[in-house]
């Protein structure tokens, strides 16, 4: 299997949609595209899980490339089962995204050439092995974002967008200052090297913080995370998906793959701010989110209060907390993208976003309003959905930690479960509930597109909530081989 | 032939009634839908019959002990190397006992519904979450996992909050639906803390290890359970007194029953089903399921004993107030819950663990009369359309059969001879006599109000004055009578099932007879209540008005459910809104937000006095120019040397 295919998808898909003159052929490379690439990852995947079960190794089709030798840049690639899951929920995401966009009608061709780089950045970063490939396909991400919002978005999407493009472009900035210096140290920027390296404690509590703030960023680490709440509800649906989806998976990710696995000493040493910071992200956000008007405003709110279970089971670092956080990092991907999918749906119908001016769409859009339920109900962290075993995971990670301040924070972390579903319920009994309003008495429900982007999203919601061991198989003992080696390096000193 | 197919059958009829009825609601037609359901949970209900009888009848007690089965073990989700969630399905006398009362009262339920719910909109869709909520609660007692129980706990939290939110155009049953949700939510993180602290020190999920190595004082997982302490109580403590604030959630145990009465905006079948025969007693089956580990703390099982006792004595007061029919029935069964709860809570070793046998009896006995009560509710306001108690009167003319079968559940509640009731009660007072007085006296007076407040409610409706009816209306359909006529027969015939040999605690049976002398004082008092309420309610009169305005500002407070709801709403729109969420957006608005505009503005300002800098006017060089060779000059010769 190689890897490069997945690259190669979505980077031959953008450039058919350039050179293709027909606008309305674009989707359909798009959605063939987003269909390759699910099917690719569904392969991967079974490759993978083969060759692990003849072969155990610490990385699957790995493959390197000089790239820039002067500086020891590799173009390194390789996967392993978090990785994969990781891509498993982009797949899932993208095709979404693109399905929902189905009827883009301004300027088409550039929205779906967005979305495909889009798409590109998110599997490049997430099989890097060198951490400037990474940081490389991070940046590849951050534009089409800044565009989308400023050319398809709606409400003050100038702002919007360069506030987020502004401050993503800080946390890069903050990365590149730990990556500038992580090279300057160990003279490479292979992962699988720099694992072994073996880094000053002084260099490691002066590097930490950047690369994990910069990183963090990404993932709406409270009080980085103003971009969130703009960005969200400025973007078009597609790109709010992506958004959420995706990118803030991206920092999560990276904090956990680059800043506390090289630096564990520090991570350890930090802990305490992490933790304070997350639970602050977690229960505060979930009280501004219950001030929300705005749907898209409630959500982006409520994936930072989210998005802070990731940072928290990062924070805590323990083999259960970290493992926790991966899986709500895609709980949370397919969660966040799917209620933005119903949003967007409810959007394209009623022209509003305001909680106060819906009103009983059940009655006559049942199928999205099923929808938009199950999107809340996995928020809220209902069993049987993915979010109940991503937080549950994180609590007991999290409660392993014996420290009296660790264990309040855990405790005002679950505490955040009951506001959850206070704006979930308030959200749902207002616009889904309730007597029907006259001006939506003609709407139509969702269409076979639309239908489809829902029916994936859930699917990936459902299984990875009935049946959360086959996260686990495919990750293996990953997030333990993550805290093993801070533990060795630990134990070193 | 206990084995798991048995176990497979019960939980994936519901289950699938729930997946083909929830993904088919549109398409699947309105009768064939009902049948279904009823059809299946029908033999769902049978196979349970068959389960209980090859437990307690043919495999029988192995040395005086009935065996817990386990079926079934997969781990779910593996948090770490000591804790598990395992999906593991147990079979002992406990959940045997569940078993029947949750897919007979649910399989009653879904055929009186097919009469009852005919025509209704979303009527496939009514049986699909029907379908879910059987499944869960079964779910529920099948478990053998302590985080298992915490899943299907919330399921059914969920299929509540769908059912009761069924009319959902009617803003009192989505307020209704929503306020039971997050009220049991609140509860619930108690029981998530709960399960953390239990399961950290007990360094296990699963139920019968946890319980023998909490019991075992000589473990180290008891030994640190017990000294472990935080603000001078022990971790043992803390972890019981957070799972029973679940427990107490759900079963609507003072302060936390506010959503039950409200949760009457559902459907009635549905009030029948989940809110009195089995979701709210899901409370009482926590404790009784952790019974030996609740054993261990003496000062929880005194908070189990108070919060029931002064929950059955409230709510029976409030339950006289009352002029909705379900609200009276909701109040009445978080009064019995209370029973069910301080009959736990007073059983302690050295033989008394009568209390434990008699709080489960209860259960099992007033989940039959209690869903029979609320099911001719049901066929009462299938009637009337309404359910205020004013719009009734005089209907024993009119509909025989409820009439019949809701005197003798009204008998069974207030503990008459020889209804079902009356055994269980009994039980409990007996056992609470032994282990504690004051708690005795309180119960005797609330059994006392039960059979005042229900045979008010009996006279209002049946008989009094008569009211004009529709003359087309009828009593219901067929499958409305059967399941009345069903649950009727069970009110009389299970008070006499030699129940005491079968569910027990601590290792063997208690010897049960039942005591007529002192039976005399709690039949005394029902009587009394029986005939004050006769006098008040069996003809018109105005005695009742009088004596409302002889208690005055008491009879105005229980009318008003002694304003605790009121004081939640204070809590939440006065303090949790304006004073936690709205600060906490403005900051973020204002603060955090401001200081990342405060940095884009600042950042910008330099720019402009950078932009300003290349004007394009020659002169503004040269003097930019000989500036800078003026401060080089000025830095190499005074400042560098």
């Amino acid at each position: 299997m190689n890897l490069l295919v997945l690259l190669i998808v979505p980077l031959l898909a953008a450039l058919m949609i350039i050179l293709v003159k027909k606008e309305s052929a674009s989707r359909m490379i798009s959605l063939a595209a987003a269909l390759v690439q699910l099917v690719l990852v569904g392969w991967v995947l079974f490759q993978f899980l083969q060759s692990r079960q003849a072969m155990p190794q610490l990385l699957y089709f790995e493959q390197i490339f000089q790239w820039f030798p002067v500086w020891n840049i590799q173009f390194h690639i390789g996967v392993d089962g978090i990785a994969i899951s990781m891509m498993i929920l982009t797949a899932l995401v993208v095709l979404a995204g693109v399905l929902v966009s189905w009827q883009e009608t301004t300027l088409p061709k550039e929205f779906f050439f967005l979305l495909m780089f889009l798409s590109l950045g998110a599997y490049g970063f997430f099989m890097s092995r060198d951490i400037f490939t990474l940081f490389f396909f991070l940046e590849l991400a951050v534009i089409p974002k800044f565009l989308l919002i400023g050319i398809w978005g709606s409400g003050q999407k100038e702002y919007s967008a360069m506030k987020l493009a502004l401050m993503l472009m800080a946390g890069s900035a903050l990365v590149f200052i730990g990556l500038t210096a992580i090279y300057h140290q160990a003279h490479s920027f292979d992962l699988t090297v720099l694992a072994g390296f073996q880094f000053p404690i002084g260099f490691q509590y002066l590097f930490f913080p950047l690369l994990f703030a910069g990183f963090g960023i990404f993932a709406a680490l409270f009080p980085f995370h103003t971009w969130v709440p703009d960005g969200h509800a400025s973007a078009p649906t597609a790109a709010s998906m992506f958004l959420a989806g995706i990118s803030m998976k991206l920092g999560g990710y990276g904090c956990l793959r680059v800043a506390s696995f090289l630096m564990p000493d520090a991570a350890v040493h930090y802990a305490p701010v992490i933790i304070v910071l997350s639970t602050c992200a977690i229960l505060y956000g979930a009280f501004v989110t219950l001030m929300q008007t705005d749907l898209k405003y409630m959500n982006a709110y409520s994936s930072v209060s989210h998005c802070g279970f990731v940072m928290l089971g990062i924070g805590v670092f323990n083999t259960t907390s970290v493992y926790g956080a991966i899986l709500q990092m895609i709980s949370h991907g397919l969660m966040t993208a799917l209620f933005f999918a119903a949003i967007g749906m409810i959007y394209q119908r009623t022209h509003t976003r305001k909680v106060a001016e819906l009103g009983g769409l059940l009655a006559n859009l049942p199928f999205i309003s099923t929808v938009f339920v199950l999107a809340g109900l996995c928020s809220l962290g209902l069993p049987g959905l993915s979010g109940f075993v991503a937080e549950m995971t994180v609590f007991v990670g999290s409660w392993e930690n014996t420290a009296t301040w660790v264990r309040i924070a855990t405790l005002l972390s679950c505490a955040s479960i009951v506001v959850t579903a206070v704006y979930i319920l308030r959200a749902t009994g207002k616009a889904i509930m309730g007597p029907l309003q006259q001006a939506y008495a003609s709407l139509t429900d969702a269409v076979w597109y639309e239908k489809m982007a829902a029916v994936f999203l859930l699917t990936g919601i459902f299984v990875m909530g009935i049946a959360p061991f086959l996260i686990q198989y495919i990750t293996g003992d990953e997030a333990a081989a993550i805290i093993n080696a801070g533990a060795q390096t630990l134990i070193k000193k | 032939m206990l084995n798991l197919t048995y176990i497979l059958i019960i939980l994936l009829l519901p289950f699938g009634n729930f997946l083909l009825l929830g993904i088919g609601s549109r398409k699947i037609s309105q009768p064939f839908s009902g049948w279904l359901a009823t059809l299946s949970l029908l033999v769902a209900a049978s196979f349970s019959l068959l389960i209980a009888y090859e437990y307690f009848v043919v495999t029988g007690p192995n040395n005086g002990i009935y065996p817990s089965i386990e079926l079934f073990r997969y781990p779910w989700l593996v948090f770490g190397t000591k804790l598990t969630i395992e999906m593991s399905w147990v079979l002992d006398s406990l959940t045997v006992m569940m078993l029947v009362v949750v897919t007979l009262i649910s399989a009653m339920v879904h055929l009186f519904s097919l009469g009852y719910m005919k025509g209704e909109g979303r009527y496939t869709t009514y049986y699909a979450f029907l379908g879910l909520f059987t499944f869960s609660m079964l779910g529920l007692i099948l478990a053998g996992n302590l985080f298992q129980i915490y899943i299907f706990w919330e399921l059914v939290g969920v299929s509540s909050f769908l059912l009761i939110g069924y009319y959902f155009t009617k803003p009192t049953a989505i307020a209704a639906a929503k306020k039971a949700f997050i009220v049991t939510r609140f509860a619930d993180l108690g029981f998530l803390m709960g399960i953390l602290i239990i399961s950290f020190y007990g360094e296990t999920l699963d139920i019968a290890t946890l319980i023998e190595r909490l019991t075992n004082t000589t473990t180290a997982q008891s030994m640190a359970i017990q000294t472990a302490q935080w603000m001078g109580i022990s971790a043992l403590t803390w972890g019981l007194a957070m799972l029973f604030i679940g427990g107490a959630g759900k079963s609507a145990m003072f302060p936390l029953h506010i959503w039950l009465p409200d949760a009457m905006e559902g459907p009635t079948p549905v009030s029948a089903l989940i809110h009195a025969a089995t979701m709210v007693v899901a409370g009482v089956y926590l404790v009784a399921r952790l019974f030996p580990v609740f054993q261990l703390s003496e000062s929880i099982l005194q908070l189990v004993t108070y919060t029931g006792i002064f929950s059955a004595f409230f709510a029976a007061i409030i339950a006289c107030t009352q002029t909705d029919i379900k609200r009276v029935l909701a109040y009445s069964t978080m009064s019995q819950i209370g029973y069910m709860m301080f009959s736990l809570g007073i059983a302690r070793g050295d033989d008394q663990y009568l209390g434990y046998t008699a709080s489960l009896f209860h259960l099992f006995t007033h989940a039959f009369f209690k869903s029979l009560l609320f099911l001719g509710a049901g066929a009462v306001i299938h009637l009337i359309h309404s359910n205020e108690i004013d719009k009734m009167g005089g209907l024993r003319k009119y509909m025989p059969i409820t009439h019949i079968s809701f005197l003798i559940a009204c008998l069974a509640i207030a503990g008459i001879f020889p209804f079902a009731g009356f055994f269980s009660k009994e039980e409990i007072l007996l056992a609470t006599y032994h282990a504690n007085r004051p708690v005795f006296v309180m119960a005797l007076i609330t059994s006392a109000l039960t059979a005042f407040y229900m045979f008010r409610l009996y006279f209002s409706i049946f008989w009094g004055k008569s009211q004009p009816t529709d003359p087309h209306h009828t009593e219901g359909t067929a499958t409305m009578k059967i399941p009345l006529i069903v649950l009727m027969l069970c009110t009389i015939v299970v008070g006499f099932l030699p129940f005491s040999a079968w569910v027990f605690q601590g290792g063997s049976p208690l010897a049960s007879h039942i005591d007529w002398k002192f039976s005399l004082i709690p039949l005394t008092l029902s009587g009394v209540g029986i005939v004050l309420a006769a006098y008040f309610y069996r003809k018109p009169s105005d005695r009742a008005s009088e004596w409302a305005l002889v208690f005055g500002g008491i009879y105005r407070a229980a009318s008003n459910k002694f304003y605790i709801d009121e004081i939640y709403r204070w809590i939440t729109q006065q303090i949790l809104f304006p004073l936690v969420g709205k600060p906490f957006a403005w900051f973020d608005k204002h603060i955090i937000d401001g200081t990342v505009n405060g940095v884009g503005t600042f950042v910008g300002s330099i720019y402009y006095f950078i932009r300003g800098m290349q004007s394009g006017k020659l002169q503004d060089y040269l003097f930019y120019f000989l500036a800078g060779i003026a401060a080089w000059m000025i830095f190499f010769f005074y400042i560098w040397k």
